[in-house]
């Protein structure tokens, strides 16, 4: 028995060194797939971890689900895309403040065949509206994340209800960006995603761009350091000092050289100080 | 179909290009669910040993209980260790979320129920055998179980291979405890999840190839190690 005990105190010993030498001068930033999924981070970290010491930890999630983790204070930095939810976050008291950090747009994309001909229309919610009478199918993230939020609100501008049809020819996956792409183009069904995941996307098969360029498509990322008062355990200095450097012009200008396959993915707009 | 067949090329290219990353996140991977696994036979062999000799009123249904605990979904054991660990729960303090060592809590959660009912089914049977020898020798409960665990060692082994097959193959526990964060709580698991939804099916699939082989290696080796012993025995 003895020797099981010490073996056990060795391995939990062992278990916990790990998480003791991480937790110094590291952060966690509560993201969402899109971002992490283009490699986006893959890109920035480096450059942010060349100049300080501060190793920056991704939990890559749904807009819905990194919020409520940051109200949980699991997370020093929140860097999402949904402005309403964003700015009832800052708010409840749960960040110390919001900042434009870039933008991308989002597409419709669907197959080749485009059963509800909207192929080459600018228009999202006369796009929607036409999906919706044609019976062809739709697949929706249905996870309360930026994406889904912002495709609600183009269906209620259009018109439709499509959680009456739910389960028929809309089809809401309740998962991320990337699963409901591979599940929408398994099925033959139109996908509202943002343009960095569709452009890094590796499984596109005969599908492509069929809706872009409304400005009701434009999506907005911000970034909020979370607030140590509701939080105490954040780590503030750091968080702040990551924050500052994305919406700095060094930060800036190395979100805008971030390329996948020659095309620039999000565009910085924080605002000048 | 064209994915199967470049998932096993790239499976291939992959271990012979050394690469360091995919090292890490199998070495991770070993790491967390053989320690679970350790932990969980630590628990769940005494519960399962003292289970199968002894009765009490309301065994049959703590039995129930301890079977039905084989089926925990991952994901709310995920989610149960999630809410203890967040920073706003009661273990916030310790700040284990989204390290290791939550993810090796949460596997622990999910296989101990495996190892204590599995292993209580094999040690019942064997007592069954020696439960006369076992009284004409006046053993206590202490020794008796003690004496079945040795005895059932081997047939314990699978018993633990089943609760590390378990504790390696699953995804949604540790994505939640552990954020999939890249050099700090990638496992092959979360980062085939990654993959697949990347789009990026070969690369996933790839990964699964590797995971398959790895879990085979563990059970080669346990297989090895179980045949030396017999071999032993018999000289």
């Amino acid at each position: 028995m003895k020797l099981s005990q010490s073996l056990c105190a060795s391995i939990a010993a062992l278990a916990l060194a790990g998480s003791v030498a991480a937790a110094d001068q590291s952060i966690i930033v509560q993201s969402t797939t899109s971002t992490a999924n283009s490699g986006l981070y893959d890109y920035l970290l480096p450059l942010f971890q060349d100049k300080t010491d501060i190793q920056v930890n991704v939990v890559a999630v749904g807009t819905g689900q990194a919020i409520k983790n940051a109200q949980n204070c699991d997370g020093d930095v929140l860097l999402v895309h949904a402005k309403a939810s964003e700015l009832d976050f800052v708010e409840a008291g749960y960040g110390t403040a919001r900042t434009d950090l870039m933008y991308n747009d989002f597409v419709i994309v669907g197959p080749e065949a485009d059963p509800a001909a909207v192929g080459g229309t600018t228009d999202a919610q006369a796009a929607f509206a036409k999906i919706a009478a044609s019976g062809a199918l739709f697949a929706s993230r249905g996870d309360e994340s930026g994406t889904h939020k912002k495709e609600k609100s183009l269906w209620a501008e259009s018109g439709v209800d499509p959680s009456a049809a739910s389960g028929q020819w809309y089809r809401e996956t309740g998962s991320g960006m990337g699963a409901t792409l591979n599940a929408g183009i398994g099925m033959g069904a139109y996908v509202m995603t943002d343009r960095a995941t569709w452009i890094s996307f590796g499984n596109k098969q005969d599908y492509k761009i069929q809706v872009e360029g409304d400005d009701d498509l434009f999506n907005q990322y911000g970034v909020i350091p979370v607030n140590p008062a509701k939080c105490p355990s954040v780590h503030v200095d750091a968080a702040k000092k990551f924050t500052d450097w994305l919406i700095s012009d060094e930060g800036q200008s190395a979100i805008a050289a971030f390329e996948v396959g020659n095309q620039q993915l999000f565009f910085p707009n924080a605002p000048k100080n | 179909m064209q994915s199967i067949a470049d998932a096993f090329t790239l499976a291939l290219q992959l271990v012979l290009s050394g690469n360091a990353d995919l090292f890490e996140i199998v070495a991770l991977s070993l790491r967390v669910s053989l320690t679970a696994t350790f932990l969980a036979c630590l628990c769940g062999l005494p519960l399962g040993a003292f289970m199968a000799i002894s009765r009490f009123p309301g065994r049959g249904i703590l039995l129930v209980l301890m079977n039905a605990l084989m089926g925990l979904p991952p994901v709310v054991v995920g989610l149960l260790v999630y809410l203890h660990l967040s920073r706003s729960g009661p273990l916030g303090f310790l700040g284990l979320l989204y390290t290791p060592t939550a993810m090796i809590i949460a596997q622990t959660i999910l296989i101990a129920p495996i190892i204590a009912a599995l292993s209580r089914q094999v040690l019942e049977d064997l007592h069954m055998e020696y439960a006369e020898q076992f009284r004409s020798l006046c053993l206590n409960q202490w020794q008796t179980v003690t004496a079945l665990l040795w005895d059932a060692r081997y047939s314990l082994l699978t018993v633990g291979l089943a609760g590390f097959g378990r504790a390696v193959a699953e995804v949604g526990a540790v994505i939640i405890v552990g954020g999939n964060i890249d050099h700090l709580t990638r496992v092959m698991t979360t980062a085939i999840a990654l993959e697949t939804s990347k789009g990026d099916l070969a690369l996933a699939l790839a990964l699964g190839l590797l995971l398959l082989t790895i879990a085979l290696g563990v059970n080669a080796a346990v297989q090895s190690l179980r045949m030396s012993a017999r071999r032993q025995a018999y000289v």
